[in-house]
Parts: C-alpha cells; structure tokens; sequence
C-alpha cells in the first residue's frame, strides 16, 4: 500500500506538467494575436471569440444534438445573447427546422450561455459565426481567396471542418488548417 | 490503490453505458405498427402504401427539397445534407439498423424534415405510406 502512495503523486505530476505543455501548444496562436493589444477590447470591435473554445467538460446533449447536420461549434464562438437567440429560433434556424423538445432546448441552451465568449465586449450578438468581427477578420480576402469559397468541397463557411480538419474539438489553430485544392 | 479506482470506474462507465440506452427501443415494424394504431380511424385513411410512400419521398411539394435531396433516390445509400454537405446516414432500416428504433428520435425527424419539405407536419397517412417504403428498400 505503501508503494502505491508514493507512486500515485509522481504519476499526478508527470500528467500535470504533461497536460500544461500541450495546453501551451495549443494556445500559442492566440497569444500572438494578444500581444496586439486585443485586452484594449479594441481589435473587432469588441467581438472576439472566447478562450476556451470548448469547456473542458462538455455536454453530451449539446455533442449529439448539434452534430447533426454541421459539427457542433464551439459554445465560445459566440456570445451568451446569440446563443440565447440561436436557440429561441430553432424550428427557422438557417432555413431548416431543428427544433427539439422543451427539455433538451433547455439544457443544451444552459450548456451553450455558461460555455459562451469570455471575451466578447460588444453589445451585439451575431446569429452567424460568419458575420462575428473576429471571424471575418480572421476570413478576410487578404488571408482567404474568395476562389477557396467557391470549392464544392467548401461549399459554406459553415462548413468549418473543410479546412479546420479538427474544428469538432474547437481546434482553429493557424498550424492546423488545410485549405482543399 | 490506481487499480481500485480503475474496477470502480469500469464498473460506473458500465452502468451509465446501459442507461444511456434509449428507454424505449422498438423495432421499425413496431413504430410502423404505433403509426396504423394512432391513425386508426383518421377519416379517408387508406392502407398503408409502399408505391405512395416512395413517389411522396422523390417528389417536391412546393419546397425547395424533397426527401431525397438529402436522403438520396436511394435511401439505402448515404445521403448528404443539402446546404451543409454533412454526410447523412443511410435511412433504410435494411442499410442502418439504428433507424426507427427510437419513438423519440423518430417524432423529432419527421417534425422537423416534413416542415422543411412541405412546411407543415406529415399526416399519419404519409408517415406510414413513406416507412411502408423504406421497409422494402434492400441493402
């Protein structure tokens, strides 16, 4: 027994330091973008993505039930208003009807509210991901050909995972993109 | 003291997996079966109709989409959603046996896709005539 106390805490400690470098991987893009002074809340205007994207602990209504028909996009790419919104409109939502029952509208609205941007400062609250100011500066012409849109296998810029292969785990990273030919 | 955690949660994985399973799992034939049983005396219903079910999945009905813009002319094949791309399971039960098993998944689809195709819910007489169909599409 006792063998095993001393074991447990180094075990603890390599998976910490373990956790702690992929994290700073992952983050390293975003940080770039901070040294730009994005705290002022100037850049976009306000409207900037969340960090994390995806809570650490998510939700398996909200993984099942917005899976569906797209990947299911990260809560903090938009703000607690627009999910709000986004989920008030369900049964017209982009054209389509997605309603859900009473009960799994609310949970997953609960998911998506606590989960949303921490960073957005605007009082607007987008329906789009697209129409966000972080998204279309992140999009803009300069950084994505307007050829890249028209791809069959594009398709839509709700069609995240065409060239964010990981976009179902709330990866956008700049190192892991790859825009199809 | 590492291995005991594991058997405990071995253990609590395994009992949440068997809860997860849908409460109310039933066979196509079986939902099928609840359609003729709640239209029963609807008024002009006629049998339920494999040739009424299949022209109703490939024909528009003022809408944009029919059944089989996104489902495919073949329901056994897997389809694709009309404005996301994402890829769609096949529908035909005979294709993917998870189909019309869930009462609760079933209401949910048929709501939302018969809003989307003719903009207002399907009569028991079309749900039945359209799972009559895909009952006899073959793999």
């Amino acid at each position: 027994m006792s063998m095993h106390y001393k074991k447990f805490p180094r075990a603890v400690v390599v998976a910490i330091l373990a956790m702690s470098v992929t994290m700073s991987i992952a983050q390293a893009d975003d940080d770039r973008d901070e040294r730009y002074g994005e705290k002022s809340s100037g850049k976009n205007g306000g409207e900037n993505r969340g960090k994390p994207l995806h809570p650490a602990q998510t939700n398996a209504k909200f993984q099942q039930e917005c899976s569906t028909c797209h990947v299911a996009y990260a809560p903090g790419l938009l703000p607690a208003e627009s999910w709000r919104k986004v989920m008030a409109g369900l049964d017209k939502h982009f054209g389509s009807d997605a309603s859900l029952d009473a009960q799994d509208n609310k949970e997953i609205t609960a998911f998506l509210v606590s989960n949303a941007s921490n960073r957005w400062n605007a009082s607007t609250a987008p329906l789009r991901i697209s129409e966000a100011a972080w998204f279309k500066r992140e999009h803009n012409d300069r950084e994505i050909s307007p050829a890249v849109w028209k791809n069959p296998q594009v398709k839509s810029p709700a069609n995240c995972a065409a060239c964010h292969p990981d976009a179902e785990r709330g990866d956008f990273s700049e190192r892991n993109i790859k825009i199809p030919k | 003291m590492f291995r005991e955690f594991h058997v405990l949660g071995i253990a609590l994985v395994t009992v949440a997996g068997l809860m997860a399973q849908p409460a109310f799992a039933e066979t196509p034939n079986e939902i099928l079966a609840s359609i003729q049983k709640e239209a029963a005396g609807t008024p002009g219903l006629q049998e339920f109709s494999v040739a009424r079910g299949e022209s109703f999945f490939k024909t528009k009905h003022g809408n944009e989409w029919s059944c089989a813009s996104c489902h495919t002319e073949n329901p056994a094949a897997p389809g694709k959603h009309a404005k996301t791309g994402k890829v769609i399971q096949p529908l035909a039960p005979s294709a993917n046996a998870e189909r019309f098993t869930n009462p609760k998944k079933v209401a949910k689809w048929f709501k939302r896709n018969c809003n989307d195709v003719l903009d207002h819910a399907c009569t028991l007489q079309e749900k039945g005539d359209v799972l009559a169909y895909l009952l006899t599409v073959k793999k």
